[in-house]
Parts: C-alpha cells; structure tokens; sequence
C-alpha cells in the first residue's frame, strides 16, 4: 500500500510502484483534469504539484511521492478561483484547453517563487508546456496580469529559488 | 464552393412545446417528445435552441469544439437576433441528426473552416423567429400590438416601459406559429457581432472540468491498447499473449484487423501488458516505402506533364519564348497532426445499441461505420460529442480509423471499452499531410514584365477513396491537391497549373488548411524569387500583379504598413512578406527573423493582417491567426514525418518538435473592417507563415530556402541543420 495526499486528502493505494502518478491521478482518483499527452515529460500536459513544484506526472512514479502533498488543477482553488485562473479567464487563453490545467499548474508554481517574472523568466519556465493551438501570447499576457497575487503552497516558502 | 454555401435549405424552422420545458426551436421534423430517463437536460433531436422558464438559453451546437471558438461563435448568432442576456446563454453539444449536416458535405462534421459561413443566416434565422415568436406571446399577454414592443436583454419590453421576461412567456410562445422567414437585423444594428466576447468555454477549461474523450466514465469502464505493426497495415501472423494476461489488471488480449489489443482495468495495465505482448507481423505491402526514394521520384515525375488543373492562354510557348526564365523546386514532407489530446474513443456495445463518446469532426461517419461494423441500424447508434483536445482535421478522418478500433475491440469484448492511443501510437499511426512536390517556372517579357507562370505539382491525392471524391474530383484533379495554385490571383496572362498524384499507399488526409499549407510555400516563395530576379520590393512586384484584387492589396498594403515595411534593418536581421486567400478569407503576413550565431533563426515579430468579411467575434479572430501562425511555424521549421523500410520515423515531440513559448514570435494581428460575406477563420493563418519567413530568411541571409522543414532534424535527437 502506498500512501499519498492529493489536493489535501489522504489515500492508501494498492498500485504498483512503478506506476506513474499521472495513472494513479487519472484512473485511480478518477481526477481527470490532469492530462496524458506524451507520457515522456516532453508536453508538460500532465503537470501538477509536488510540495509546491511542478512535476511531470507522467514520468514520476507514484512510489516518489509517499507522503508527500500533490496538489492538481481540481485542488488549486474552488473551482476557477485561483488568481492565475481568473487571469487565464480574464485573457481569454484556451482554445482546445487540453493543455491548459498543465499551463496553469507551471504559471501558478512559477509565481510562487517569482512573484514578478520578466518575459524571459516566463519564456525559461513555461517551455516545457505545449500548446498545440499556439495560446502561448495570451498565457504569457495573464501570467503578467497574475502576478504578484499568487502565494507559496504548503511545503514551499515562496521566493525560495526551485 | 460559393454556391454550396449559398444553396437554399429545403429546412424549415419548426418550434415544440414539451410540457414544462419552455420554447424549443428546431428545423424541419417535428420536434420529438422528451426521452425518458433522467438527464440534467432533455433531449431535444432537431433543437438548436431552448428557452427555459428560467431565461436560460441553450444552444445545440452542430459543431465541435477543438479550440476554433464555435460554442461561442454559433451561440453568438443566435444570441444577436434573439436579443437575450448573453450570459444566460450557454452552449451543448447536438446529438447526430440529419438536420445538424454540414450543408458543403450533406455530413454532420466540422472542417474546411465553414461552421460561421455556412451558419451565419441559419442561426440567425433561428434567433430571429425565437424573438418575433416571444414578442407575439408578449403582446398578447399584455393586450398590445407586437409592433409596438421592443427586445433588449431577455426581456420583452412593452409600450410604457414594462417588461415580460423570455422565460415568462417561453411556453406560450411555443403554441404560436413560426415565421416562415423571419427578418435579420441589418448589420449595422448589430451588439454582439463583431464584438470581442470571451469564450463560453473557458471557465470548464481553466479548472480542469471540461471533459475531453480521454475522460469519459463509465462503470465498469476498462481501457485498452493497440499494438500495431511498424509498417502501416501490417497484419498481425501470430502472437503470444501469456506475459502479457500475466500483467495484474490485464482482462483480455484479442486481435482485431488491425492488430492486438490489450484490455486492461486502467491505462498502466493496458500499457505494461503491451510491451510484453510477442508479435509476428506481416509488414505487408508498405515495407519497402522511403521518403527520400518517394521525393527522387516525385523530382522526376514532375519534369513530364501532369493533368491540367488550370490553363491560361499559352504558358509552355510564352516560356519558350521568354528571353529571362526562372525555375526553382520546392519539397515538403509528410507531417502528423500530433492534437495534443492522443486519439482515443469509448464504446459501450450492447446487444441492441452502442454509444460512442468520442473528440470527434465527423458525427456522421462516426455514427454510421458503428452501424455497419455492429450491424446495428444506424438510429441505435448514439454519438456524444465531447471537447477535442486538438483537431487540425485529424479528427474529421473519413474513416474515423480511431473509432473503427474501438467499436472492433468492442465487439470482441462486449463491455465498455476506451482505446486510448499512446502518443507514439498517434504519431507512427498513419493519416498524414501528403510529401509534396511542385517544379515552379517563370517567365518575363523582354520589358521584364511576368508573362508566364507554370505550376507542376506531385503528390498524393487526399480525397480518392473518401466521402469527397465526387464532388473534390474533377477531370482526374483532386481540387484540393492544387487549391490556391489553382486560384494564384497574381494577374499573369500565361499561366498553366498540372499535377501528378502518384499512389505510393500512405494513409493521407487533410492537416490545417488542406492542400493551401503547400500551395501557399510554393506560390508566395515563387513569387518572392521572381521579384528577386526582377529585381523589385518583393512588397511593390505583388502589389503591381494584383491591381484587380483589392481584398489581397487590402490586406498587403495594412500589413505592410503596420509592419514598418521599407525600413532598414540592422545586420543578421531579415523581414519577409507573403499575402494569400483561403477559406474566403486573405491574410497577408510580414514576419522578422534575426540569424543567431548558431545559424539558426529567430522569429522575432509576425504582423498578420486578415480579411474574413464581416467578423463575429474579433477576439477569437486573433487567437485563430496566433494560433494558425504557430501551427504552421512549428511545421515550418520542425516538422517532418519520414519513413524509411516502412517505418516512421518520429515518435514522440522530442523527434516531431512544435514550437514552445521562448519561440513564439510576437504576433500583432489586425482585421480589416468589412461588410463581405464571413470568410472562415480557423486555417487561413496556416498558408502565408512559412513563406513569410524563408522569404525573411532570405532576405536576411540571401539563401532561398526551398525545402521544408526549414531545420533537418536527425531522427531521435536535437540536432538541426539549416535546410538553406
């Protein structure tokens, strides 16, 4: 049995070791905000929370994260609520959304630890989420238009460096 | 096309009263009764529109949502002549009916960028008699002339400044009789159109809600995997399954047509089972394909002539007698789609129905290869429409090939099952944008004018063996292989267009903008070369061929404008220009490059301006020109599928790049003000983007830049190598 903590609930899992968060996420905890798209952590589509970092889950086993606190895109906030979701409202980013919980869970783990990112601080931490319909100009306008509201997570002191 | 746009429906508008249930209108059949069974919304075949007692407004959306904006767009044209509270509005997908068809197909699918143009009057007409209808009801509540009320924000206001809410009188107005042909506002008198609302959808998007087909539930639902051959069609001659059902969670190993599936209580299962799984495979009759042999071959093909797709005056004698003659040859490969949602479809199968929940454009075929691989009448197959993560058409595939392997592991396994592609499996699975050829010459007259203009183009044709191929087929011309060589407006009195399409068996299909995402690098880098040799402003040498195209010139002159085109350039830095129709719509785009010191490129800057006619929503107008730009810009310098044996080459997004955010150009997008019909939107971005920047490339570098993509990416590595 392995036991994890997600989005503040504790569960004990009878799952394989080996088996990547993402799986347990999805088809365990029937949480299915958090997307499979290459299941390699080349699309960032699967990113969620470890102690207030951004992981790829879909290369993170989910014996790596026993005992530790994930938060996912369904407990970021009461639904939509979280600065950096009011600002992905307010800019009108998705198009498809597949990508969006991922984009959301780097932007909100990036202004965690730098409450006001330059262009370039963005550009660095966001490269590794994919947007297929190309909504980068837009997720990039409401991470500016984020910042500063965005406190630490349990687990990480914000301005503490990744 | 334009007369398939503007053909007249036989439909007519229909309304249904359902006990307690407010007005409902629809087209055509009589609204059927309510279904039984408990859901949070009724049923509603034939519906587009309801209003509740409630005021809220509910849109059946006959489209699907794969990030173009159409559960907002199609509400937005119901919402302006219905005069509603836009935000009680909200939009659901249609169930599979003949009425939801597509008028350009007869199909119920979504592509070729025409859900506004082919919906832009009916919707409106729905809207529109929703309206006149509650007015009626209104004034005869009230004991006043209908004429003599007026519409704002839901409500029916009445002489003397009372109102009557909608969902007061929904249910009266329903017993009224429709108008047969409802008056449209003008469009000056719009307050929606052309106004930049934000998106329904993104509220579900942004918190994880929103359900894509990977997260379809059901009880008891398992999930299972395909493991194909590597060659595409490859048959399965014998395999050994006992490591595999060894796998704890596997439930069952069967082999379908196109390979062996295994099904499994979850993903992880289904996968770990696979990798175990021992195949024999007949790699069939592709074994031997090679894109570079194809590309050798289609270089020669195109030095004989092909089937003429457009002919002006005499361009073989013009060019014999041109005193200065250019040529040139452009390649471009096979490209996947790669929708960031992996294909994938649910299919509960029982002995008398089968319900598919799948991402899909094409409901029709969907709903009716259920039928005939289940034996089912096609009315006892129900579709449900969920988001699409990603689109680009390869979800509109005319054999729906992923739900053709999900109904079949269905049908061996007799519970509900999601086939889940792994990005792998999407990526080597085969419906491709075609390899492309074309051999390109020009000739000037003695005074350096262009007298002559041939365009050969070599490759595969995407309709032959579709839905399509009637009426996208034309003198042995698939239409779509030459779109927008065919249609080349720049004014050249000789001007022949011919194409070659070899069949060399790889599954192709249409990828954003169709046969426009080569016709586009090909004609606006051809033009660039000849200005080059002509030896004008490649700006000035398009505007002086296209004096009777004021749309192109529209669009051209505001881009180059806003561009700053003419000034000078620091060193290493380079702008190119490309303009170009599709879809009804032009766009024209001046892109910046700046040479790095490790020879590669960076898009700085992309300035698009577009021409779509009247608009509907200008801020979904800019993320499709955004999004096309990025679209055809990681196909420009990434993109690739290549085969050798057989077997494809890329995998996964370290050997297929697409673009990530430190790339993205700084798009600035301006739409011209116009009263034209709508043009479509959701491709017309893709063409004029690759051309833009090689002709940038070019002009910062003076190296032409012919064969795309524009870095050649080693299989299985980073390294990249200028294709210039």
């Amino acid at each position: 049995m392995i036991p994890i903590k997600v989005n503040g609930k504790a569960y004990e899992l009878d799952v394989p070791a080996d088996m990547p968060l993402l799986w347990v996420i999805r088809d365990e905890l029937g949480l299915t905000g958090t997307k499979y798209g290459c299941g390699s952590a080349l699309c960032g589509a699967c990113t969620v929370h470890v102690d207030g970092r951004a992981v790829r889950s879909c290369v993170t086993p989910v014996s790596a994260v026993a005992g530790k606190e994930v938060v996912t895109i369904e407990g970021l906030s009461s639904p939509g609520m979280h600065p950096v979701q009011q600002a992905w409202i307010e800019e009108d980013v998705p198009q498809c959304g597949y990508c969006q919980p991922g984009q959301i869970m780097s932007a909100v783990a990036l202004l965690a630890v730098n409450p006001h990112p330059s262009d370039a601080d963005i550009e660095q931490a966001m490269a590794g989420n994919i947007c297929r319909c190309g909504t980068y100009q837009r997720i990039k306008g409401a991470i500016h238009r984020a910042a500063g509201k965005v406190a630490a997570e349990p687990g990480r002191p914000a301005g503490r460096k990744p | 096309m334009s007369d398939i746009l503007s053909m007249s429906r036989r439909d007519f508008l229909k309304s249904g009263a359902v006990a307690g249930a407010g007005l409902i209108l629809g087209f055509s059949l009589p609204a059927a009764a309510q279904q039984p069974g408990k859901k949070r919304m009724p049923y509603y075949p034939n519906a587009f529109l309801h209003i509740g007692r409630d005021n809220a407004v509910t849109v059946f959306v006959n489209k699907s949502e794969m990030g173009q904006g159409v559960y907002t767009a199609i509400p937005m044209l119901i919402a302006e002549e219905l005069d509603c509270d836009w935000g009680k509005v909200r939009a659901v997908p249609a169930p599979v009916a003949e009425i939801y068809a597509n008028p350009m197909s007869g199909k119920q699918m979504t592509g070729g960028s025409t859900s506004v143009r082919t919906e832009w009057e009916r919707m409106r007409k729905v809207g529109a008699a929703a309206r006149s209808m509650l007015v009626s009801a209104a004034a005869k509540r009230a004991g006043v002339a209908p004429s003599s009320c007026r519409t704002s924000g839901g409500k029916v206001i009445l002489p003397g400044g009372k109102s009557i809410e909608y969902g007061a009188v929904a249910e009266a107005a329903a017993l009224l009789p429709v108008p047969p042909e409802p008056v449209l506002k003008a469009p000056s008198s719009f307050t929606l159109l052309g106004k930049p609302l934000r998106r329904l959808d993104t509220p579900v998007k942004v918190n994880g809600s929103a359900l894509f087909g990977i997260d379809t539930k059901l009880p008891g639902l398992l999930v299972a995997l395909v493991a194909r051959g590597p060659v595409y069609g490859g048959t399965v001659r014998s395999f050994d399954a006992t490591k595999a059902r060894a796998v704890p969670g596997v439930v069952a190993v069967v082999k379908i047509d196109t390979g062996v599936a295994v099904v499994a209580k979850g993903y992880w299962a289904a996968k770990r089972g696979r990798d175990v799984l021992e195949i024999d495979w007949d790699d069939g009759a592709r074994a031997g394909l090679s894109t570079g042999k194809m590309r050798t071959a289609y270089a020669v093909l195109s030095k004989s002539p092909g089937t003429i797709a457009r002919n002006d005056g005499g361009a073989e004698a013009a060019l014999a007698a041109s005193p200065n003659r250019v040529n040139a040859q452009y390649d471009l490969p096979y490209l996947a789609h790669a929708d960031l949602e992996p294909l994938n479809c649910t299919v509960d199968l029982r002995r008398d129905s089968c319900e598919i929940w799948a991402g899909t454009q094409g409901q029709t075929l969907c709903r009716d290869l259920a039928a005939s691989l289940t034996g089912l009448p096609p009315e006892k197959v129900k579709v449900h429409t969920t988001y699409l993560g990603g689109g680009f058409g390869r979800r509109g595939n005319p054999h729906q090939d992923f739900v053709t392997m999900a109904v079949q592991v269905a049908r061996e396994i007799r519970k509900p099952v999601k086939v889940i592609w792994t990005r792998e499996d999407d990526m080597r699975g085969g419906y491709y944008r075609p390899l492309w050829h074309a051999r390109m010459s020009g000739g000037f007259d003695e005074k350096g004018r262009v007298i002559a203009w041939r365009h050969r183009i070599v490759g595969q044709s995407i309709m032959k063996g579709t839905f399509n191929e009637k009426s996208r087929i034309k003198n042995g011309v698939d239409l779509s292989s030459v779109e927008g060589a065919q249609q080349v407006p720049y004014e050249i009195p000789n001007l022949l267009v011919d194409l070659h399409s070899p069949e060399p068996g790889m599954p192709v299909q249409w990828w954003r903008s169709v046969g426009h995402s080569h016709t586009g690098f090909e004609v606006e880098s051809f033009i660039d070369e000849l200005a080059q040799v002509a030896g004008k402003d490649p700006y000035q040498f398009r505007r002086g061929l296209l004096s009777n195209h004021p749309r192109h010139l529209g669009v051209l002159d505001l881009a180059a404008r806003k561009a700053g085109w003419g000034e000078k350039l620091p060193g290493g830095r380079g702008r190119g220009i490309a303009v170009f129709e599709s879809y009804g719509s032009y766009v024209c785009q001046v892109a910046d490059v700046t040479l790095k010191p490790d020879g590669r490129v960076r898009v700085d800057r992309v300035v698009c301006a577009v021409d779509c006619g009247m608009t509907v929503n200008p801020s979904i107008i800019e993320a499709q020109m955004q999004g096309g730009i990025v679209f055809g810009l990681s196909a420009a310098l990434y993109g690739a599928i290549t085969l050798e044996n057989g077997r494809v080459q890329q995998d996964n997004f370290n050997d297929y790049p697409v673009l990530r955010m430190d790339e993205m150009p700084k798009v600035e997008v301006h739409i011209v003000e116009s009263r034209e019909k709508p043009g479509g939107i959701g491709e017309t971005a893709v063409p004029p983007i690759a051309p833009a920047v090689t002709n940038a490339i070019f002009a910062a570098t003076g190296r032409r830049v012919r064969q795309l993509p524009i870095y050649n990416i080693e299989p299985g590595s980073f390294n990249v190598i200028l294709n210039a």
